[in-house]
């Protein structure tokens, strides 16, 4: 099974060139389901609602409106923003490189893997050189009218651009500082730190296999056949009262194997 | 649907970080001790300024309507189906998806603690911050110090909406923070792309792209990079029209707030600092 190529392009950076092939990393294999209306079982519609007076906007009447300030909107019309769209352009341009470990889990998004376009000295070039100081490029390009930043790097010894989200996308969050020592139990802290020794283990993506999306589909097939299926009542959550006693049994190994 | 705690207001006036409601809401299991959080959503939608708006402004919302029909449907009247044949679909509830494993469907139990480089950007796919139970605060901060003092993520697998997760759980700035990630079959190898077997390269070659690389290497990771430039040019044409005083409208505040489209939106900090409590682990 192979995959056919995306999009074509060349990463660049200072004199360097190599053209590359895009091929999408990832096969969702979820179980997609429909929004399906209670009443007829039939699929919904999604349609723009206007809050105020409860109609319904057809998307052809909608516009497009920026927000500029709190509760303040600038409206572009179709042309404005055909306009404002990037060049096109073929450059996959590499603006730093950073050692491993620099971005935070949250910039990662979407990986595609990079094959030879007509040049697999320079491919294999830039393979050998990404993977002997293990660094991460930012990169830049324009793809299909929409502009995106991704990492290069090395996934399983072959190059790969991760697109990174927008700087907008990431929720504003506050560094709230170390836990201050006062407030923890120093024999609890202890502990803890044990149990997390006891359990530390280096990570085997493979050994993890989705039974669920299998459950998930004989469900289905039940369902469809008429038969009738189990439903989880909702229990409440319970906290650990004695954390001392806990973390003791934990560390001790009893009621777990 | 927002805790309770999540509806008074932080005393000290902080940026709003708004989200929906909790993503998923149940325990978080360390050895033998438990502890009830919420799940929140760490990023939100790209180009959130940009709205379907009226012709009057008015930002539009989405919402569902039934086929050949305009009324609009509440989240109770709408249920998930899976397509089978002849244009049929069987309803599937929550509460069946959720009885099909119902250990994981409440409880994300921390099996193994591993090193924070054995995550691969490749398998990540959402991130999430953790907010806990007032009742399990001490055994929270418990869990970000001695994670941050191991610099390893926990990791697990839940189930969440019908779709079963691997997720790792890192304590990051003081905070639980949760990735959920894709499962290794989910990432394609190099072989089923069909990418061609890796070739020696020439020595003096691989020595000039090095310093070519090396000619840009940084530290950290430039985050003015990473701004959404289409965004920033919609942005530069709306104030220009703005200065002049063209297609301005003006409307009420909380109409414009992308993420209050549906259910009550709650602020993830308020409600961190709240459960942790202001002033004691929480440095205002």
């Amino acid at each position: 099974m192979t995959v056919r190529a995306m999009w074509k392009g060349v990463v660049e950076f200072g004199s360097v060139s190599v053209p590359v092939k895009l091929y999408p990393a990832v096969e969702n294999r979820s179980v997609s389901f429909r929004l399906l209306n209670r009443a007829d079982g039939k699929p919904v519609r999604q349609v723009l609602v206007n809050p105020k007076t409860k109609a319904i906007v057809e998307h052809e009447d909608s516009e497009r409106g920026f927000v500029t300030g709190a509760g303040e909107l600038v409206s572009l019309d179709g042309s404005e923003l055909e306009s404002l769209e990037p060049e096109a352009s073929r450059i996959i341009e590499v603006t730093a490189f950073l050692p491993p470990g620099s971005i935070e889990y949250r910039w990662y998004l979407h990986p595609y893997y990079l094959g030879p376009d007509g040049d697999d000295d320079a491919y294999f070039t830039l393979v050998a050189a990404l993977g002997r100081d293990g660094l991460e490029g930012v990169a830049r390009w324009v793809m299909r009218d929409k502009e995106y930043a991704g990492a290069l790097r090395l996934h399983r010894g072959y190059p790969m651009l991760v697109t990174l989200r927008n700087a907008e996308e990431l929720l504003p969050l506050d560094d709230l500082g170390p836990v201050r020592e006062g407030d923890l139990d120093e024999k609890q802290l202890k502990m803890a730190k044990q149990l997390i020794a006891m359990l530390a283990a280096d990570f085997e993506p493979e050994k993890y296999e989705d039974e669920y999306r299998e459950s998930v589909l004989d469900l289905i097939e039940r369902k469809k056949r008429g038969a009738s299926v189990k439903k989880s009542k909702p229990r409440a959550k319970k906290a650990t009262a004695d954390l001392t006693s806990a973390l003791e049994k934990s560390l001790s190994g009893s009621a777990r194997g | 649907m927002a805790r309770k705690s999540g509806r008074s207001k932080p005393k000290r006036p902080t940026k709003v970080v708004p989200a929906r409601r909790p993503l998923w809401s149940g325990t978080l299991a360390f050895g033998l001790v438990t502890l009830p959080v919420d799940l929140y959503s760490s990023t939100r939608p790209a180009r959130a300024s940009l709205r379907m708006i009226a012709a009057d402004g008015t930002p539009l919302r989405r919402r569902y309507v039934g086929q050949g029909s305009d009324t609009l449907l509440a989240d109770r009247d709408i249920v998930r189906g899976y397509p089978v044949e002849d244009d049929s679909f069987v309803m599937v509830e929550d509460a069946e998806l959720d009885a099909l494993d119902p250990e994981r469907s409440r409880v994300i139990d921390l099996e193994s603690f591993v090193p924070y480089e054995d995550i691969d950007p490749s398998l990540i796919e959402s991130s999430y911050v953790l907010v806990p139970d007032p009742d399990a605060t001490t055994a929270y901060r418990l869990l970000v110090a001695s994670m941050s003092d191991a610099s390893r993520a926990g990791i697990a697998t839940f189930v969440m909406r019908g779709t079963s997760y691997l997720i790792a759980i890192l304590a990051h700035e003081g905070t639980l923070r949760a990735l959920t990630m894709r499962y290794h079959d989910e990432v394609r190898s190099p072989t089923d792309v069909g990418l061609p077997d890796l070739e020696t390269a020439d020595v003096a070659d691989v020595a000039r792209v090095q310093k070519a690389m090396k000619k840009l290497s940084a530290k950290n990771l430039d985050t003015s990079q990473l701004v959404d430039r289409a965004s920033e040019r919609l942005r530069a044409a709306a104030e220009k029209k703005l200065a002049k005083g063209t297609d301005v409208h003006t409307v009420p505040a909380d109409e414009v707030e992308p993420e209050a489209d549906d259910g009550e939106s709650v602020d993830i900090m308020a409600l961190l600092r709240q459960s942790l409590g202001r002033g004691r682990a929480v440095e205002a």
